[in-house]
Formats: structure tokens, C-alpha cells, sequence
């Protein structure tokens, strides 16, 4: 640097701190592009709009926050998406968690073959997943309904949690599972009282990751779900030609949990050590 | 027993996930296969005849569809490698104490359902919305100027929602990256442009594959995008709109089995040359 020529150094300095604009400049337009339609949801949640089409604004209403409960119509989707979210978010972990434990800590032939079984269903499109869940239905003769979107949102769910509790477990301290050993507590012991909670923040990442995973699936849902209607479903049938105001305000609902989710983690997260921290945002992105 | 106890831990722990996995994901691709085998209509019923000839009677018919689709899938891969990595090297290099804010920042919107979200770019970007609606009241646009239902405007949509999975690997990548490198190369009379694309664009390379394999494989399958921004219309359609068609409307299942199938193979072959071409031990850093 210091046998640079005043010159080139001032050239230089000028590009940098135009680089320097540059970048934060682009980096701030392109967020506020990742909000347009998220700030359009929202605005549009409080429009009082003349017909159905709700396309343009009208006026500001809080009508339909209130207008939402007790219409079945609206309310069943969401609770038939919370519930498959919850039991397939709870199932898939509970076996995510199971290979994940076993392909971190165990040494055994066709370790390749599991990852392989882990690694397609991720990288495969949406759209195979889904249609290759209809011809086995249709192959067996089962009819499509919640248990079958149940089955597929565990299926799909099961990659995601494998890996974001590997990632966490790839870093993990054995000689502490040795330590609890030496001091004569038995296996199960061990696991609950020591491995547990230092994978729990682990656990607790691929569960979100899994809940947020399912609540959104449109693609494989709309291959196993037969008459029955979740949530994105509902969504995109009633939204043929413009969105009803519902439909904004119950994502603006969803967008609301899921801030005060991420604020709980991120408070949890600053209290505890920082050997605990969860995964932070890279595990937890939807499709 | 204590040993036995060992060797059937990791087959017990792997059983149930690994299980469901085979049932519900391997075994739903063979059903795929034998009914892209079948002959028949759906009143009178399907028959298996091992009729291959389905294969080259889709590929014939809807090849233009795979062109397309992987036109646009090329397009949104750019597109989300131009304006996503400026992004992810701003937030690796330049984000300070803010990085994880930022990160959270891009991936928040993401939490919103992909339906809606698609749902609201239609309304943003219909012909009378609140863009173009607005240009042409200001005289700025021909009355007939129509973006919806082009080709465009499906690039635009698949770029959008795929933008994250290409920003956060390319993040990964860029932060990792030794910063004394690009000063040393500096120090050793670089200019800037060749310091960042011989050092800092050559190191993030693990990223910039694995963030377009994350936006390539998606991208090409995708079918809401054509339908909601690509408002239905037949000439933006991609494979997946057909895949969908023929499974869920028109119930010719060994046509729309046969054309995933060729999708799936179509997207292994594209990945394993991409990977070849760059060096596959460059996806394992």
C-alpha cells in the first residue's frame, strides 16, 4: 500500500467510498423489495374494499379483524393446517432427531445410502414429491384426506429436521456423555440428563423449521388432499380473481407469530451461553 | 449384550424415519414409473402394458415445455446469483454487528405463505395495479402495456421467492472467506476487480453452486408462479403446469406419471453435468 502512487491511491479511495454506497444502497432497495408484497398484505388487511375484488384502496377498516371469527368457512382451513402442522412437526422430529443421532454417533455400513434417502427428498421439485404420493394412493386405493397430508407432511418434513439437528450435533462435546457414564449413570440417564439438553436448542430450530414447513406446503398438500382443504388451499381457491380482505388478514396473523417466535428465540438466545445459541435464521427459511 | 446392544442402537434410532422415507418416498417413485406404464382412459380404468412408448410420445409433444421451463429456471438462477450475491457479500463483509439482523431481514418476508405472497405480486403488477396503473395515469406507459401473463413476469416471480435460497449459501460462503487473501492478493498489486474475482468469487464458489442448485431445482418445477403471475396463460406455461393438469383435472395419470418422470430424469442429468462441470469436491466446502 505504501508504494502505491498518490494517485492511484486517490482513485482508489474515491471508488471505495462509492463501493462503499453502493453495496449498503443496493442492499437496502433489495430488502424493501422482499417487503413490497408483504407491506401490501398488510395495508390491504385494513381496506374496507367496495366489492370482493379488494384491488384497490377504499378506505381503512378494522372490520375485517372482527368480521374473521365464527365464520367456519375461514376458521376450519386454519385449524385443519394447525393441527397437521402440530402432529406432523412433532412425529417428524421425533424420528429427525432419531437419524440424526444415529448418523452423528454411530459408525455403520449404508451410511451413504441413508444420507442419499435424506438428501434426494430435499433436492427433489415439490411437484414429484407430491405426484409420486398421488400414484401410490391411487395405486392403493386410499382415499385422500387428512391422514394422507398428514403422511406426506411428515415424509417431507423428516430431510429438513435430520439436517439442522446433524448440524447441531456435528459440534457436540462427547467427553461430557463420558463424564455422566464415569459417575455411574447408565444410558438413559445419560441421554436424558446431559445429551438432551444440549441438543434441545437443536431441536427446537428443526421443530420450527418443520411447523413452518408444513403450514405453507401447497404443492405436495394439494396432491394428497383430496376434497379436504388446509390453509394455502383455501387460500388460492378463493383467490381466482382478486384476494378477499380474509385472506390478508389472516397472513398479516401468521406474519405476526412468526415475528414474536423469532423475538422470543432471539431474547432466549441472548441470555443464554453462547455455545447455545440456536441455528439462527439460515435453518429457519420456508419454501 | 453389551456390544449386541451397540450394533442394534443405530439400525433402531434409523428404522422409524428411514422407514417412513422408503414407504412414503422410494416406494411412491416406483408406483410413478408402473403407472407411466399403463394404457387405458379413467372411465374404463388403467391397464399395465409396459407401454414405453409413452415416454417418447410426451417428450414429442411437450418438449417445448421443458425448454421453457429450463429457460426460466436458467433466467431465475442468474438473475438471483446477480442481485443475491452483491447482497450476501454486503452482509458477510460489511454487516458488523449487524449481520444476523440482515440475514433475519431476508429471509423474513419468507415466513408469509408462498401463496399469499404470490397472490399480492399479481395485484402489485396487474395491468391497472398500483405500479403500472400509476405509470400510465402519469402518461409514463402505453395504456396497453401488460406485464402479467409474460414471460417476464414469471422470471420475476420464480426470482422473487427463490431469492433467499440463493442468498443465505452464498452467505455461508462469503463469510467463511479469509479476508487476508483479498489483502495479500491487493498487496501484491491486484487491482480490485481481479482481487475479487480471482480470490474472493473463486473462494465463494461452494456457494454460488449450492445456491444455484437450490434455486435451479425448484425453479424448474415449479407451477404456481405460471399459474398465479403467469395468470394462467397457456404460452407461460412450464412442465409443472401440465404435471398438475393431467394428474388433478384431466386424470390422464400414465401421460402426467411419464412427464415427471422425465422431469426428474431431466433435472438429475442437468445437476450431475453442472456439478461435473465445476467439480463436484467444490459442493463439499
Amino acid at each position: 500500500m505504501m508504494t502505491a502512487p498518490p494517485t492511484a491511491k486517490r482513485r482508489r479511495s474515491l471508488r471505495a467510498r462509492l463501493g462503499g454506497l453502493l453495496l449498503p444502497g443496493f442492499t437496502g432497495l433489495l430488502l424493501l423489495f422482499l417487503f413490497a408484497p408483504i407491506a401490501v398484505m398488510i395495508a390491504f388487511s385494513f381496506n374496507d374494499p367496495a366489492g370482493r375484488q379488494n384491488i384497490t384502496w377504499q378506505g381503512f377498516t378494522l372490520r375485517n379483524y372482527v368480521d374473521l371469527w365464527g365464520r367456519s368457512q375461514i376458521t376450519d382451513p386454519m385449524v385443519l393446517s394447525l393441527v397437521v402442522a402440530t402432529i406432523s412437526t412433532l412425529v417428524a422430529t421425533t424420528f429427525g432427531t432419531m437419524i440424526g443421532l444415529a448418523l452423528t454417533r454411530y459408525a455403520f455400513r449404508g451410511r451413504w445410502l441413508m444420507n442419499l434417502l435424506i438428501f434426494i427428498p430435499m433436492t427433489a421439485p415439490e411437484i414429484i414429491l407430491g405426484a409420486s404420493l398421488l400414484t401410490l394412493w391411487i395405486s392403493l386405493g386410499v382415499e385422500r384426506g387428512f391422514l394422507t397430508i398428514l403422511v406426506s407432511h411428515i415424509m417431507f418434513n423428516i430431510s429438513f429436521v435430520v439436517v439442522t439437528i446433524r448440524a447441531r450435533l456435528v459440534g457436540f462435546n462427547m467427553s461430557l456423555e463420558e463424564a455422566g457414564m464415569d459417575l455411574y449413570a447408565d444410558g438413559r440417564t445419560t441421554f436424558w440428563k446431559i445429551t438432551f439438553p444440549l441438543i434441545l436448542p437443536g431441536i427446537v430450530s428443526a421443530a420450527l423449521l418443520a411447523f413452518a414447513l408444513s403450514i405453507d406446503d401447497y404443492v405436495i398438500t394439494l396432491f394428497s388432499a383430496g376434497r379436504t382443504v388446509t390453509f394455502p388451499l383455501w387460500v388460492f381457491g378463493v383467490s381466482r380473481l382478486g384476494i378477499p380482505p380474509e385472506v390478508n388478514v389472516l397472513g398479516t396473523l401468521i406474519f405476526v407469530t412468526a415475528l414474536i417466535f423469532i423475538g422470543v428465540q432471539l431474547w432466549n438466545a441472548r441470555r443464554a451461553d453462547p455455545s447455545t445459541r440456536p441455528a439462527g435464521p439460515v435453518t429457519v427459511v420456508g419454501r | 449384550m453389551r456390544s449386541l446392544r451397540r450394533g442394534l442402537a443405530p439400525l433402531l434410532l434409523l428404522l422409524p424415519g428411514g422407514g417412513w422415507l422408503v414407504v412414503f418416498f422410494v416406494v411412491p417413485m416406483a408406483f410413478m414409473l408402473l403407472i407411466s406404464l399403463q394404457e387405458g382412459t379413467f372411465d374404463t380404468g388403467y391397464q399395465l402394458t409396459w407401454n414405453f412408448g409413452i415416454y417418447p410420445q410426451v417428450i414429442g409433444q411437450y418438449w417445448e415445455l421443458y425448454v421453457r421451463s429450463t429457460s426460466f429456471a436458467v433466467a431465475t438462477t442468474l438473475l438471483t446469483l446477480a442481485v443475491g450475491y452483491p447482497v450476501a457479500y454486503t452482509i458477510a463483509f460489511h454487516g458488523g454487528r449487524l449481520k444476523n439482523a440482515l440475514l433475519l431481514l431476508v429471509v423474513l418476508p419468507f415466513f408469509v405463505s408462498f401463496v399469499i405472497r404470490t397472490l399480492n405480486w399479481r395485484m402489485i403488477l396487474s395491468d391497472n395495479g398500483m405500479v403500472f396503473g400509476t405509470l400510465k395515469d402519469a402518461g409514463l406507459l402505453d395504456q396497453n402495456f401488460h406485464f402479467l401473463a409474460t414471460p417476464a413476469s414469471v422470471i420475476f416471480g420464480l426470482t422473487y421467492n427463490f431469492l433467499p435460497f440463493m442468498i443465505l449459501p452464498l452467505y455461508v460462503a462469503i463469510e467463511k472467506i479469509d479476508r487476508r487473501l483479498i489483502e495479500a492478493a491487493t498487496d501484491l498489486y491486484a487491482s480490485r476487480a481481479q482481487a475479487f474475482w480471482r480470490v474472493t468469487f473463486l473462494l465463494s464458489l461452494p456457494g454460488v453452486v449450492a445456491g444455484s442448485l437450490l434455486t435451479f431445482i425448484p425453479s424448474v418445477g415449479d407451477f404456481i408462479t405460471a399459474e398465479v403471475i403467469g395468470a394462467g396463460n397457456p404460452q407461460v406455461f412450464m412442465v409443472g403446469n401440465i404435471i398438475q393438469r393431467k394428474f388433478l383435472d384431466s386424470l390422464d395419470y400414465p401421460a402426467a406419471a411419464a412427464l415427471a418422470f422425465v422431469l426428474v430424469a431431466g433435472v438429475m442429468l442437468l445437476v450431475s453435468v453442472y456439478t461435473r462441470l465445476v467439480g463436484s469436491d467444490r459442493l463439499a466446502g
